[in-house]
């Protein structure tokens, strides 16, 4: 994620999600260095999945992340916080009525 | 461990963190500079976490480079000792645990790199400064391994006393780091594990083997011991780091609970700790150890212990001879991204 001039002969960092196994999502689990893609997929098999932690990986130049500030979370956030009503329990329902 | 203090230009990502060391602030600056470090302070005091794009003052962040970078140093100085008896281990079952296990800690050093990455430091400085002696890394790597026994009991007391040392760490205040360290611990378990298992064979062998291991304990017990870094007394960071939730538990206190969760271990095996004047305090409920020789410490962790030298000396060819490989790589994949651009146009 950083930038700084130095690193210009440096591998690329990339974002490696894995998804440890078919039905699950596929789940952020650290960064490294790789030239290019295919070679992320490979240095994120023998960092991240040495112990059969997942079936499947996907690897992403962190550079193309984009995230949203900390500093924003309440103007982000803040609005669904008086929106109690879109959770079913905002709801009473007579207990007769069984499972809802 | 974390003894010496080597300055990491900052990264972009620092900018407002630097606002704090520059003399005039702006009534408006100052305002936004106090807040953020009081929801800093409030993040700390209820045991939250720190991610990287959050404000941090600006030593919080260099205690947190200095210490996981030199974790990571750790990790990958620390495949040396051991690398050395792969091409020799006694069987080839032996071999492809101490490979397995090898690959980890090149694993480990690798999630730390990352995690100290996200402060803003990036990994050729890090490179660098382990590369020219700025940065320590943990002193226990500077002995010898003489004899297959010490593989064992560094996976034994070494990697039982790096265990002890990071499981607090998973704790940490510092997102990146806590779950870099969570995915360590759990590998760690197995490097542990399989050196005493390794002794266990050799201690049910013949005299000779028995009186190897007791030889390699011997060398190892008290470098072990003083792994866990100075005592608290003289340990003039641990308090900040306390503060910040970087350090949940004080040396002494680790230290402790590493001799009394080992003098059972070592029962088990059948070896002598080499210390007349370790023995159970029933007071206390712990046991007594005897005075660690920490001139020998400071003087290892200060370039002059035995192998110094040439485990550094070997980092340095492994990166040199490594940089073709580096330069062909990144030759190739301009190459091929040269050529998707072409076959797009």
């Amino acid at each position: 994620m950083s930038t700084s001039a130095s690193i210009a002969n440096e591998w690329p960092l990339w974002e490696v999600f894995v998804r440890s196994k078919q039905g699950l999502e596929h789940k952020h689990c650290g960064s490294l260095h790789a030239a290019d893609a295919q070679q992320a997929l490979h240095m994120a098999r023998d960092v991240y999945t040495r112990r059969q932690e997942g079936v499947s990986i996907w690897v992403i130049p962190s550079a193309a992340i984009t995230a949203s500030d900390p500093g924003d979370k309440d103007t982000l956030f803040e609005p669904a916080k008086d929106k109690v009503y879109r959770h079913p329990t905002f709801f009473v329902i007579p207990d007769e009525v069984g499972h809802m | 461990m974390y003894t010496q203090s080597f300055n990491v230009p900052d990264g972009p990502d620092t900018a407002a963190a630097s606002r704090d060391i520059k003399p005039v602030l702006s009534a408006h600056e100052q305002q936004v500079l106090v807040k953020a470090q009081m929801r800093f302070d409030e993040v700390i005091d209820a045991d939250g976490k720190i991610e990287p794009k959050d404000w941090m003052p600006q030593a919080y962040r260099k205690t947190l480079v200095r210490q996981i970078s030199q974790h990571a140093h750790s990790e990958i100085v620390g495949m040396l000792p051991e690398g050395n008896w792969i091409s020799r281990a006694p069987s080839l079952k032996r071999k492809a645990i101490l490979i397995a296990k090898v690959q980890d800690e090149a694993g480990h050093g690798l999630y730390l790199y990352s995690a100290a990455e996200t402060l803003g430091t990036s990994r050729d400085q890090m490179l660098d400064a382990l590369h020219t002696g700025r940065a320590k890394y943990s002193s226990i790597f500077n002995y010898p391994t003489l004899t297959w026994a010490d593989v064992g009991v560094i996976g034994w007391l070494v990697d039982g006393a790096a265990i002890m040392n990071q499981i607090p760490l998973c704790r940490c205040s510092y997102g990146p780091y806590a779950r870099a360290m969570v995915r360590i611990c759990k590998e760690e378990s197995f490097h542990q594990r399989q050196g005493f298992e390794s002794l266990m064979v050799m201690m049910q062998g013949k005299a000779e083997q028995q009186a190897m291991v007791q030889d390699a304990v011997n060398r190892w017990w008290w470098k072990c011991l003083a792994m866990f870094g100075p005592p608290d007394a003289d340990s003039t960071n641990s308090k900040q780091g306390m503060r910040w939730g970087i350090k949940r538990v004080s040396n002494d206190d680790l230290r402790q609970k590493f001799v009394d969760a080992t003098v059972p271990q070592a029962a088990v095996l059948g070896v002598n700790l080499p210390d007349p004047n370790l023995k159970w305090n029933e007071a206390r409920g712990h046991h007594d150890y005897g005075q660690i020789d920490w001139d020998e410490f400071w003087a290892t962790v200060n370039g002059n212990g035995p192998c110094n030298k040439e485990r550094l000396a070997t980092r340095v060819k492994a990166h040199e001879d490594g940089q073709w490989v580096r330069d062909a790589a990144m030759a190739y994949a301009r190459k091929q991204q040269q050529r998707q651009q072409q076959e797009a146009a």
